[in-house]
């Protein structure tokens, strides 16, 4: 991974001098130094870096910076094998780091599928090759995602994969659902849904609703999500598993979530950034970076999503990051692949929501870090001494415009956008995987 | 005409064409553009009745017709309305294009471009292509017909169709009747007929309404009888024979008995009431034969008011800006 002159890969000494520390993990939202040595963090105080460390290594004046733990996403697509003119695992890992995250869960629908315990620890292969942001595979549920026979879940578990899904593809058999649960509670993976009754969703296009009426799209009814939410949730409680639904889009998803959760039943849910800023309105004008699936839905739904992840009822923001290049944006609707891309915009989008405050920011951290870590069992990135460094250093009030980012791909309806909130330096697994270039550029422009 | 989707290039642009203009659907024509197409269109008319059905207005200027979509009526209609102003009509058919090759709609409006047309008359099964195409012309560009999304045109000359036969507009209840959901004809009519002032409605079963009935803005019923009662205009939808599969009607027998136009539905309307059906029609299913030939039948007269809306269409897009109107 490269890294600017100023600040080497690994460093031996790296001291963070007056920093607002927000961690609601550690309990901790202080003005702070944090001091960083051979990779763990071995201070966290105020005026805990004396003289003499200040002397000694690399010292960065804090003030007016946030550090946070960094984040872990639980919903990305680095298209590697098979897509890699869209994305690899090195430019999706390099976005990663420079949207803030230490970890990040990639979904199996590669080509090949990720079914099997070969294609994950090819994934994971390329990962250590390219190193810094750590990468958890994510296996599928039914072989080629075709919703029939189970994968090896065992054999993907023991090769790495953290959870099992056929993101993408809804499992619609509700006898397949069921022996999946049972199946992966033996090896206490969770069970990742996209929840879309394909049979109500022939070809939709957006969401089911005025907007798509004008337009003359077919729509995607929220109740074709909110019916495999339902019948989840009871195949959940019939079974004992760990159920998790990815990107919640509607109002009576949260609904049903709510009730699950208030009796108790392990289930758990993500919502991403899109669906939290934008509504179908988005897509008039036929805009194709605005064509994601579960689509877009109204004020309502994104009403209901902000209030459910303010209270907990989602657990985590995932970014979904699904990069598309202009042979599947720049076509007719109708022809557009869903998706947009989301790893390098976590902090400049959803800060607006905190200024906003439709969401505590100690929420927010906490559904960017711990939520999404304990889903699928892993230790979250935590500011505390003895702990490997993971961080994400922010400068909440710097304003940019949103270009030249990482990824391959640019399917994002926020291109260009002027944005209010940085991600300046990301250490991962205790090095610095991501610092921001100087004023001039706008962000990552080095790693070109 | 529509400023939606107004192209980056500035007017004039090289080799005078107009490519700053398009004609892409019925929301947001404004009552003033609109009826400034339909006054052209009457003198357009009265040329399609001479002797000598051609003007020279379009002179030197280019229209390529492209559909990607079988058509007969309209690509006919857009076809005579370009020839008889003089302009040179090319027609390029889905089936015979490259697209079957595997190339973009992008690169194939790229390729149309390179030849410097002044219009491209668009027909495609994609919803909101002609809206993309116009990223890649500077060319004005005009819909006809865009999957479930609008076909402007059809509904300026059932406009026309219906101030010549009723001289206004504003007030005149339309009741539009059947598949509205899939139809484009439908939605184009709905956004022109309000913006000029009629009292607009739409009925048919729910499942061939939009799920929320109200989301097109005017009142709808899951029955025509409501929107017939006392209906200037009786506009009927086509329907589909692959309604039947999609579980949408169970047959073509029970949708004519409980949804079609005949001689007793008419007697609900007004006495003088317009029967109107943007074609091709189905006999015996949504229209009863006696009513699609009967005295208040519309049905030709807008096959005929559609090459003069045309040519009012072209007239006002690629026309020079000096150019009268022929006399």
């Amino acid at each position: 991974m490269p890294a600017s002159p100023q600040v080497p890969d690994a460093p031996e000494l790296l001291v963070l001098t007056h920093i607002q520390a927000i961690d609601p993990g550690s309990g901790l939202d202080a003005v702070v130094d944090i001091v960083v040595e051979q990779g763990r963090i071995t201070r966290v105080g105020r005026d805990a870096a004396g003289e003499e460390l200040r002397r000694a290594g690399r010292v960065i004046d804090g003030t007016g910076l946030w550090a946070l733990p960094a984040f872990v996403d639980l919903h990305a697509h680095l298209r590697e094998p098979g897509e890699e003119y869209k994305e690899d695992v090195a430019s999706g890992l390099a976005a990663a780091a420079a949207g803030g995250f230490a970890h990040v869960c990639c979904m199996p629908n590669t080509k090949p599928v990720n079914d099997t315990r070969a294609v994950t620890e090819a994934i994971l292969a390329r990962a250590a090759a390219v190193g810094g942001v750590a990468l958890h595979p994510i296996g599928a549920i039914t072989r080629k995602l075709e919703g029939h026979e189970l994968t090896e879940m065992a054999d993907l578990r023991d090769a790495g994969a953290v959870a099992v899904s056929d993101d993408g593809r809804c499992v619609g058999s509700s006898a397949v659902m069921r022996r999946a649960l049972e199946y992966a509670r033996t090896f206490d993976l969770p069970v990742i849904q996209h929840a879309e009754d394909h049979a109500l969703t022939e070809g939709a296009q957006m969401h089911d609703g005025p907007t798509a009426t004008r337009l003359g799209l077919r729509g995607w009814p929220r109740v074709a999500e909110d019916v495999i939410v339902a019948r989840d949730v009871l195949l959940a409680e019939a079974t004992g598993a760990r159920y998790h639904v990815a990107h919640v889009s509607s109002a009576g998803a949260v609904r049903i979530l709510r009730e699950a959760k208030s009796r108790g039943l392990r289930v758990t849910a993500e919502v991403t950034p899109h669906h939290l800023l934008l509504t179908d309105e988005a897509v008039l004008g036929y805009e194709t970076a605005c064509k994601v699936n579960p689509p877009l839905r109204e004020a309502r739904d994104r009403q209901a999503l902000r209030e459910a992840l303010a209270d907990g009822t989602i657990d985590a923001i995932a970014t979904d990051h699904a990069p598309h290049s202009s042979l599947e944006k720049e076509v007719e609707f109708a022809l557009a692949a869903p998706g947009m891309i989301g790893l390098e915009l976590v902090v400049p989008l959803l800060l607006d929501l905190v200024r906003q405050g439709a969401l505590p920011l100690s929420r927010l951290v906490d559904a960017l870090t711990r939520a999404p870590a304990r889903i699928v069992g892993l230790e979250a990135p935590a500011i505390a001494v003895g702990r490997r460094a993971e961080l994400a250093i922010v400068a909440p009030e710097r304003r940019y415009k949103l270009e030249g980012l990482r990824s391959k791909s640019r399917n994002t309806p926020f291109w260009g956008r002027e944005v209010v909130g940085s991600v300046e330096l990301t250490l991962a697994g205790g090095r610095v995987v991501y610092r921001r270039a100087p004023a001039a550029s706008t962000g990552g422009a080095e790693a070109r | 005409m529509s400023h939606a989707a107004e192209s980056q290039h500035p007017s004039g642009g090289r080799h005078g064409r107009h490519g700053h203009r398009h004609l892409l659907e019925t929301a947001g024509l404004g009552a003033a553009d609109a009826y400034r197409i339909l006054d052209a269109a009457e003198t357009f008319f009265e040329v399609s009745r001479r002797p000598m059905r051609k003007v020279p207005t379009l002179r030197g200027k280019t229209v390529i017709n492209m559909f990607f979509e079988a058509s007969t009526r309209t690509r006919t209609s857009f076809e005579l309305a370009g020839k008889r102003l003089s302009a040179d009509v090319i027609n390029f058919s889905g089936s015979a294009s490259s697209t079957t090759k595997g190339e973009t709609l992008r690169d194939t409006i790229a390729t149309m471009e390179a030849m410097n047309p002044d219009v491209l008359v668009i027909r495609h099964s994609a919803s909101g292509a002609p809206h993309h195409a116009t990223h890649y012309t500077r060319a004005a560009v005009v819909n006809a017909g865009d999957g479930t999304h609008e076909h402007p045109t059809q509904a300026l000359l059932d406009a026309f169709t219906m101030r010549r036969h009723k001289k206004e507009l504003r007030g005149l209840r339309v009741a539009i009747c059947g598949d509205v959901v899939h139809s484009r004809v439908a939605r184009s009519n709905i956004h022109l007929l309000r913006t000029l002032g009629a009292d607009v409605c739409i009925a048919g079963p729910r499942t061939l309404l939009p799920s929320g009935p109200e989301w097109l803005g005017v009142p709808a019923y899951d029955r025509v009888e409501p929107a017939l009662e006392g209906a200037d205009v009786a506009m009927m939808l086509r329907i589909q024979r692959e309604r039947l599969t999609g579980a949408l009607l169970p047959s073509m027998r029970e949708y004519s008995r409980t949804f079609g136009l005949n001689p007793r539905r008419l007697a609900l309307c007004k006495p003088d009431c317009l029967v109107m059906h943007p074609g091709p029609m189905n006999r015996g299913v949504e229209i009863d034969p006696e009513v699609a030939d009967g005295a208040q039948s519309a049905i030709l007269d807008q096959v005929e008011a559609g090459v003069a809306v045309r040519m009012a269409v072209l007239w006002q897009l690629a026309a020079e800006p000096h150019e009268p109107l022929p006399g």
